[in-house]
C-alpha cells in the first residue's frame, strides 16, 4: 500500500517538477511548481511527519506560490511570451543530480538501519520548540517581525 | 436509547464495514474513507441546495417581496430547477483565455472547499478525518483558495476577472491573519491542534448551569467576533463582497465563467462558508455539545447543525442588513482594528489561563480586551470632519 502510494505521489511529483522546468510559458511553470510541492508535502504525509507537511503547504502554496505568481504578473512585460529551452539550466541541473548521486552511493551510511523512532507528533515539535529550540524560535521571530516593519516602511505613503 | 440514536450513524457505518469480514485492512480502510466522503458530499451537498433557496427566501422577507415561489411547495424544489438550468447552459470559454488554466481553478476551488470540510467534528465519533493537526489542515488547505482564485483571475485574460482576484487575494491575505491568530487563544487553553480535543475541552458546564464554551469567556468572545468578520471576509460574502462588487468589475473572477463551472464557484463559495462555520463552532461553540445539561439526550449532530443553521442565518441577515465596504476601509479595519484585537486575544487568554480559569482570571482578562478596545478606538479615531473625498490616483 505504501509502496504503491509512495510511486503514485512519486510519478505525480516529478512530471510536475519537470513541467515547472521545461513548460513554455511562464506562469503554467511556476502553477506546476505549486504541484510539485504538493507532491513533497504528500510525501512528509507518507511519512507520518503531518505537521511538516501541513506546513509545507501552509506557507509554499499559500504564500510562496502566491508569491511568485505575483512576481510574474507585476514585474514582466512579456507573460505571454514562451520561452525557449534553457540548455545552460539542464546542465547545471544534471551537475547538481550527478554530484549528489555520486556522494549517496559513495557515503557509508546508507548500510546503518534507522532507530525506531516514536512517530512525529506536533506535540513533540511544539515542545522541542519550546524548549531546545527557543533561541533560535525567537531569533526566526525577530527577523520575520523586522522583515514585516521593513516592508511596511518600504510601502509607507510618503507626506508631501 | 437516546446513545444509539446519538450513534446511529457510526454505527451504520460499522455494520456497512462488517460485511467485508476477511478482506485485508487496506480494503476496509479505503472503503471506510469513501463512505466518509459519500456521505459528507451528499449532506453538505444538500444543505447548500436548501441554503440557496432559503437565503433568496429569507432575503425577500427582508426586502418585503415573496421570493422564489413557483417551482414546487413555498418554492423549495427551486435549486433543482436552477441545476438544471446551469448544467444545460453552454459552457463558454474565451478565446484568448488560457484553456487549461480557466478549467483547472473551479475545479481546484471546490476541492479545496471540500476538503476543508474533512476535519470538522459533526458530532459524537463522527469526524471524518481525524488528523493531530486538524486545524492546521483546515488553514493549509483553506490557504489554497488564494492560487485558484489567481488561477480563476488569470486564466480568463480578462481585465475584470483579473483586477477581481486581485481584490479577492489581498482581501484573504489580509483578514487570513487576524483569522488565525483568533485560533491561536484556543489552541493555547486547549493544547492540541485536534479538533476533537477542542471539542471535548468544552464538555462540561461551570456551576452546572453554563457551557464551558469558549464563546463565554472574554477573550473567547471578542475572538468568536472577530473570527467570525474575518470567516465573512474569507468567504466573500456581502459587506466584504468587494471581489465581485458587479458595479464596478462585473463579477471579478467570475466574470468569465458560464454554466456549470459558475455554478461550481458559487458551490464553492457556500461550502467554504459551512466549512468556515464549522470551525467557528468547534473552535468557541462547544461543538456538538448540548447548550445545557437537561438537553443531552438530544442527538449531538442535531446540535452542531442547529448551531450551524443560527450561524448561517446570521450570515444572511447581515447580507441582507449591511451596504458593501470599500477596499480602503476594509483593509483599513484589518490591519488596523483586527489584527490588534486578535493579539490582544491571546493575551487575554493568557491572563484567563494564569488567573486560574476562574471568576478572577475571567474579570482580568475582561479588564485586558476592554482596555485594549478602549485604547484602539480612541488612537483609531482622528476626529476626522467629514470633507470631500480626495482622489489620489491621477495626480
Amino acid at each position: 500500500m505504501n509502496g504503491l502510494a509512495f510511486i503514485l505521489i512519486a510519478i505525480v511529483t516529478l512530471a510536475a517538477g519537470l513541467a515547472a522546468a521545461t513548460l513554455r510559458r511562464l506562469m503554467h511553470a511556476a502553477l506546476s511548481f505549486a504541484v510539485a510541492l504538493v507532491g513533497i508535502a504528500a510525501f512528509f504525509f507518507l511519512l507520518g511527519a503531518e505537521f511538516v507537511g501541513l506546513a509545507l503547504v501552509f506557507i509554499y502554496i499559500g504564500a510562496v506560490a502566491v508569491l511568485i505568481v505575483f512576481t510574474i504578473l507585476l514585474t514582466r512585460r512579456d507573460v505571454g511570451k514562451t520561452r525557449g529551452f534553457n540548455w545552460g539550466g539542464a546542465i547545471v541541473a544534471a551537475a547538481v543530480f550527478g554530484g549528489l548521486m555520486w556522494s549517496i552511493l559513495k557515503t557509508q551510511s546508507l548500510a546503518i538501519v534507522a532507530p525506531h523512532m516514536p512517530g512525529l507528533t506536533v506535540k513533540r515539535i511544539g515542545a522541542a520548540l519550546m524548549t531546545g529550540y527557543v533561541w533560535p524560535l525567537q531569533c526566526v521571530g525577530l527577523l520575520l517581525t523586522a522583515a514585516l516593519i521593513g516592508a511596511l516602511i518600504l510601502v509607507i505613503e510618503e507626506k508631501q | 436509547m437516546s446513545k444509539s440514536i446519538d450513534q446511529v450513524f457510526v454505527n451504520a457505518k460499522q455494520w456497512m464495514l462488517s460485511w467485508l469480514g476477511g478482506s485485508p485492512s487496506w480494503v476496509v480502510q479505503v472503503l471506510s474513507s469513501l463512505i466518509n466522503i459519500g456521505v459528507l458530499l451528499l449532506v453538505f451537498l444538500t444543505l447548500f441546495a436548501f441554503m440557496s433557496v432559503l437565503e433568496r427566501k429569507i432575503l425577500a422577507r427582508m426586502q418585503n417581496r415573496y421570493g422564489p415561489n413557483r417551482v414546487g411547495p413555498f418554492g423549495l424544489f427551486q435549486p433543482l430547477a436552477d441545476g438544471v438550468k446551469m448544467l444545460i447552459k453552454e459552457d463558454i470559454v474565451p478565446a484568448r483565455a488560457d484553456k487549461i488554466v480557466h478549467f483547472l481553478a473551479p475545479v481546484l476551488i471546490a476541492t479545496v472547499a471540500i476538503l476543508t470540510l474533512g476535519v470538522i467534528p459533526y458530532g459524537r465519533n463522527m469526524t471524518p478525518f481525524t488528523i493531530d493537526g486538524g486545524v492546521l489542515f483546515f488553514f493549509a488547505v483553506g490557504s489554497t483558495t488564494e492560487l485558484a482564485v489567481f488561477m480563476a483571475g488569470w486564466g480568463s485574460n480578462n481585465k475584470f476577472s483579473m483586477l477581481g482576484a486581485m481584490r479577492a487575494i489581498a482581501q484573504m491575505i489580509s483578514y487570513e491573519l487576524p483569522l488565525l491568530i483568533t485560533v491561536l487563544p484556543v489552541v493555547m487553553v486547549v493544547g492540541s491542534l485536534m479538533p476533537d480535543r477542542i471539542v471535548a475541552a468544552q464538555a462540561d458546564y461551570t456551576f452546572g448551569l453554563v457551557p464551558r464554551w469558549f464563546v463565554f469567556t472574554p477573550w473567547g468572545a471578542a475572538a468568536f467576533i472577530l473570527f467570525f468578520v474575518s470567516g465573512l471576509v474569507e468567504s466573500n460574502r456581502t459587506p466584504f463582497d468587494v471581489p465581485e462588487g458587479e458595479s464596478e468589475i462585473v463579477a471579478g473572477h467570475m466574470t468569465e465563467y458560464s454554466g456549470f463551472k459558475y455554478a461550481t464557484f458559487f458551490m464553492a463559495e457556500y461550502i467554504g462558508m459551512f466549512a468556515i462555520n464549522g470551525l467557528g463552532i468547534t473552535l468557541f461553540l462547544g461543538g456538538w455539545h448540548a447548550p445545557a445539561r437537561v438537553l443531552e439526550f438530544v442527538p449531538s449532530y442535531v446540535w452542531f447543525f442547529a448551531k450551524l443553521s443560527v450561524l448561517l442565518f446570521v450570515y444572511v441577515w447581515v447580507r441582507g442588513t449591511l451596504p458593501r465596504t470599500r477596499v480602503d476601509q476594509m483593509m483599513n479595519f484589518a490591519w488596523k482594528f483586527m489584527l490588534p484585537m486578535a493579539f490582544t486575544c491571546i493575551v487575554a487568554a493568557a491572563v484567563w489561563h494564569y488567573a486560574g480559569r476562574g471568576l478572577r482570571g475571567w474579570l482580568w482578562s475582561l479588564v485586558v480586551i476592554a482596555v485594549v478596545y478602549t485604547a484602539l478606538s480612541m488612537l483609531l479615531d482622528t476626529r476626522r470632519k467629514f470633507a470631500p473625498r480626495v482622489y489620489r490616483f491621477a495626480e
